[in-house]
């Protein structure tokens, strides 16, 4: 009983293809599994694998949350005014940063539940404006993080990259708990079944905006790790998030029409990305071909993933998957 | 028989009513349930059985009429309100989420769970409520999605008990077990009731209301007819208290004896589909208007889609037109050497696309379709007295009946040889029903065969010269001229076994 959730085939391939990969990766390296070497991919693959997470929580509940991105720049921007100075005022920045990325996830749990606006033109919108808000705090990049802070966070304990034991925290300390709350369980039931969740007298409005302020928290998680990697603040940086979130849920066994994956899920694909990305870096084969083998892999996964479809004997069944 | 007397019934509803848009699902009602008693609700489809659940269980709120818990007045907002107040429900659209286990459906919701910390503790005795009932075979930790129907409808079953309900409302509950299973679960709900616990049972199985019910209320038209004890009436009684009279005046004369009918236009011979449809033969002429009846869901719709080439892989021989195959898809199905038109169930979301404009969606059938194409639309619009601005107006702003109207339309502007009609006056007006049936009737007479799906039996009836009663993937029953009654399609659709 230790799983999460037992049995999501899509899921194990993925981890059995991040398994794969790494060992290549590792294997063909130059100067080998160096703690350098593995320092560096742990850092990369973090940042994307806390926007996934973010992303998995909107997607969760049938949500698809385009202001990830928007966040990540935002509380990016805000920490590299925040984060120096002694050490109160960087735990202060900290703080700060994460109170403002989980405002922004309020922001779009209360637009969609209340508003009744859809999840993706909701948070078109207001990715627009959490980055329009970076910009204006941020016109170029700039700006400074305590480079001590930085590196605590981004070297390594024991030669094991803090990302790592970061990722663990988050899976041990944070994912396996709240499968067994109540409030884990509506997340899975209302992406499932909306209304058997709401007749089985769950609090659906309340969990849905609870979902965005999970969103907004880990890309603000995100943002700050971005920070202790740069060590600048940028506001141009949204874009690429956003699209690499969903590609990386996905890669992770996360249905898009909700319900199906997990948190877990999202960082092995999240991983899985970005090892393909270090993998092209030796492989000699041109960078400029990189999105086309990553758009080749994410093609091949989803297809992998809807081959049902052609054993459906009832036609309009398609149309509701 | 018990009927605790002195206490206040757990639920009770005074003067309750229930619109839906222009269709009035319950009118007037009072109704109350106690505790320590089985309570069945019969009637037919349309009666107000399910909105009057939906009630009780906070789904949906009287308006007008009041809901009174314990004697005391409430406000059931939703099914959490409703769980507060001890009243459970288990649906009959499956209230389970398909991607979570069983184990975890069962505490979904439920009160002992909440949002926190929910523990595992208490799933030996879910675990020996489904042994009990008959599904040892259920693992808790499957999915419910790759569960049976059966199946679900046991975790349905635990899952409401599991709530700790003081009235447990079963809407075609045990419409997927087989009698054993039922058996089991009755003795359980016996057993329970004599706990104190108030069961409010809908079942269209007679004899499982027989076997279970202590009381028996009868709904017609949205109303509440009559509450009485089980065992006071017989079934002929009872069955008539269901139909209430016809009104005659609402369709228009059959077809004489002396018309003679033309050829054959669909021959069914043998069609079987997926296990949802099972070897089905019958003939419908030229001129015919045939009736397909049953409870929902016993593979009326089925048919129609696998006639209109919808469905994959469907076996058996069809002769339609000239064709001596089921066609392969609709785009086939309504070319006119085939010559089928499918108007389907729902026309909000199959037979029109609501923010199109008229003009669009009657232009969408002839897409692609060899005849003429020149339709005249407007001599149409005439003849079914279509009532609109223009028909550049979106069909969203007709009212139902006209949008049913412009579905009609679409379908007929390629004079299909046989036209197929899934339900096409459900919650319309009388008025609109009335031109509707007439309407038929004419094309019946110009040599187009119809074939009818209807949940109203007074429709079947009235209106086609011959009825297939479906259960179960199956025609249990063909009824025609002094046989077709609404007391022999009503017995045929509930009773299979005796029907037949």
């Amino acid at each position: 009983m230790t799983l999460p959730k037992p049995g999501n085939p899509r899921e194990l391939l993925a981890l059995v293809c991040l398994v794969g990969m790494v060992a290549l990766y590792f294997g063909t390296h130059p100067s080998g599994p160096t703690t350098y070497v593995m320092t560096i991919w742990a850092n990369q693959a973090t940042i994307l694998a806390l926007v996934a997470i973010a992303q998995f929580f909107a997607v969760l509940v049938r949500g698809l949350d385009l202001s990830v991105g928007a966040i990540v720049a935002l509380s990016n921007v805000v920490a590299s005014h925040l984060l120096s100075g002694s050490a109160f005022e960087i735990a202060y920045g900290t703080l700060a940063v994460l109170v403002v990325a989980t405002i922004c996830g309020l922001v779009n749990g209360l637009l969609i539940v209340f508003g009744r606006l859809q999840p993706i033109v909701a948070t078109l919108a207001t990715s627009a404006v959490f980055g329009g808000i970076a910009l204006l705090l941020r016109p170029t990049p700039g700006g400074a993080v305590d480079y001590d802070y930085a590196d605590a966070m981004t070297l390594d304990v024991a030669g094991v990259p803090t990302a790592l034991i970061l990722m663990l925290v988050i899976v041990l300390g944070f994912w396996l708990p709240l499968r067994r709350t109540g409030f884990g369980l509506s997340l899975y039931a209302i992406g499932s079944a909306g209304q058997a969740a709401w007749q089985s007298g769950t609090p659906v409005a309340g969990v849905r905006i609870g979902a965005f302020v999970l969103a907004g928290f880990f890309a603000g998680l995100a943002g700050l790790f971005v920070s202790f990697v740069t060590t600048t603040g940028d506001a141009g940086i949204a874009p690429t998030y956003t699209l690499n979130s969903i590609a990386a849920i996905v890669l992770g066994g996360v249905a898009l029409r909700g319900g199906v994956g997990s948190l877990f899920g999202a960082i092995i694909g999240a991983f899985i990305l970005k090892t393909i990305a270090a993998l092209m870096f030796f492989s000699g084969l041109p960078p400029l071909a990189q999105p086309f083998v990553e758009g080749l892999i994410l093609a091949l996964a989803i297809a992998i993933g809807s081959v049902d479809v052609l054993r459906m004997r009832h036609r309009l069944e398609v149309f509701d998957r | 028989m018990v009927t605790p007397s002195g206490t206040a019934p757990i639920v009770e509803l005074k003067g309750a009513s229930r619109h839906y848009g222009p269709v009035v699902a319950l009118s007037d009602v009072d109704f109350a349930c106690h505790a320590g008693e089985i309570h069945a609700v019969l009637g037919e489809n349309g009666a107000g059985k399910s909105t009057l659940m939906k009630l009780v269980a906070g789904v949906v709120q009287p308006e007008p009429g009041d809901v009174l818990v314990d004697g005391h007045p409430v406000r059931l907002s939703s099914p959490r309100v409703a769980l507060e107040h001890g009243i459970v429900c288990m649906f009959q659209e499956l209230s389970l989420a398909p991607d979570l286990s069983v184990r975890d459906n069962v505490l979904l919701g439920a009160r002992s769970t909440g949002l926190g910390f929910f523990s595992y503790r208490r799933m030996r005795d879910v675990r020996a409520l489904l042994d009990r009932i008959g599904g040892e075979g259920i693992r808790l930790t499957a999915r419910v999605r790759d569960l049976t129907l059966p199946d679900r409808q046991l975790v349905e079953i635990v899952k409401a008990l599991y709530r700790e309900p003081r009235l447990l409302i079963l809407d075609e509950a045990t419409s997927a077990l087989n009698a054993s299973v039922v058996d089991r679960v009755f003795a359980l709900l016996r057993e329970r009731r004599d706990a104190g616990l108030g069961v409010l049972f809908i079942s269209h199985r007679f004899h499982e209301v027989e076997a279970l019910a202590d009381r028996i209320s009868v709904f017609r038209n949205g109303r509440h007819v009559e509450t009485f004890d089980n065992g006071r009436y017989g079934y002929g009684d009872i069955i008539q208290r269901m139909v209430g009279q016809s009104i005659d005046e609402l369709f228009p004369p059959k077809a004489s004896v002396d018309e003679v009918l033309g050829e054959v236009v669909l021959a069914v011979d043998g069609l079987t589909w997926n296990g949802r449809l099972h070897d089905l033969h019958f003939d419908v002429r030229a001129g015919d208007i045939i009736g397909i009846g049953g409870l929902d869901g016993q593979g009326q719709i089925t048919l129609l889609q696998a006639l209109f080439g919808v469905l994959r892989r469907v076996d058996g021989a069809v002769k339609i037109g000239e064709r001596q195959v089921v066609p392969e898809n609709p785009r086939i199905a309504k070319q006119s050497s085939t010559g089928l038109a499918l108007v389907p169930e729902d026309r909000k979301t199959e037979g029109l696309i609501p923010e199109l404009s008229i003009a669009a969606n009657l232009e969408l059938a002839q897409l692609g379709h060899d005849g003429p194409g020149d339709a005249d639309f407007e001599a149409l619009a005439a003849e079914l007295e279509l009532k609109c601005a223009s028909f550049a107006q979106p069909a969203a702003a007709l009212s139902g009946g006209n949008q049913q109207k412009v579905a009609l339309m679409k379908w007929l502007a390629l004079s299909p040889r046989c036209l197929l009609l899934a339900d096409p006056t459900r919650g319309i007006d009388v008025r609109t029903k009335t031109q509707i049936y007439a309407l038929l009737r004419r094309l019946a007479s110009k040599g187009v065969a119809v074939v009818l799906l209807s949940t109203d039996h007074e429709e079947l009836v009235h209106l086609c010269d011959r009825v297939h009663v479906f259960y179960d993937g199956r025609i249990v029953s063909t009824l025609a001229d002094e046989e077709l009654t609404s007391e022999a399609v009503v017995t045929a659709s509930l009773d299979p076994g005796a029907a037949a």
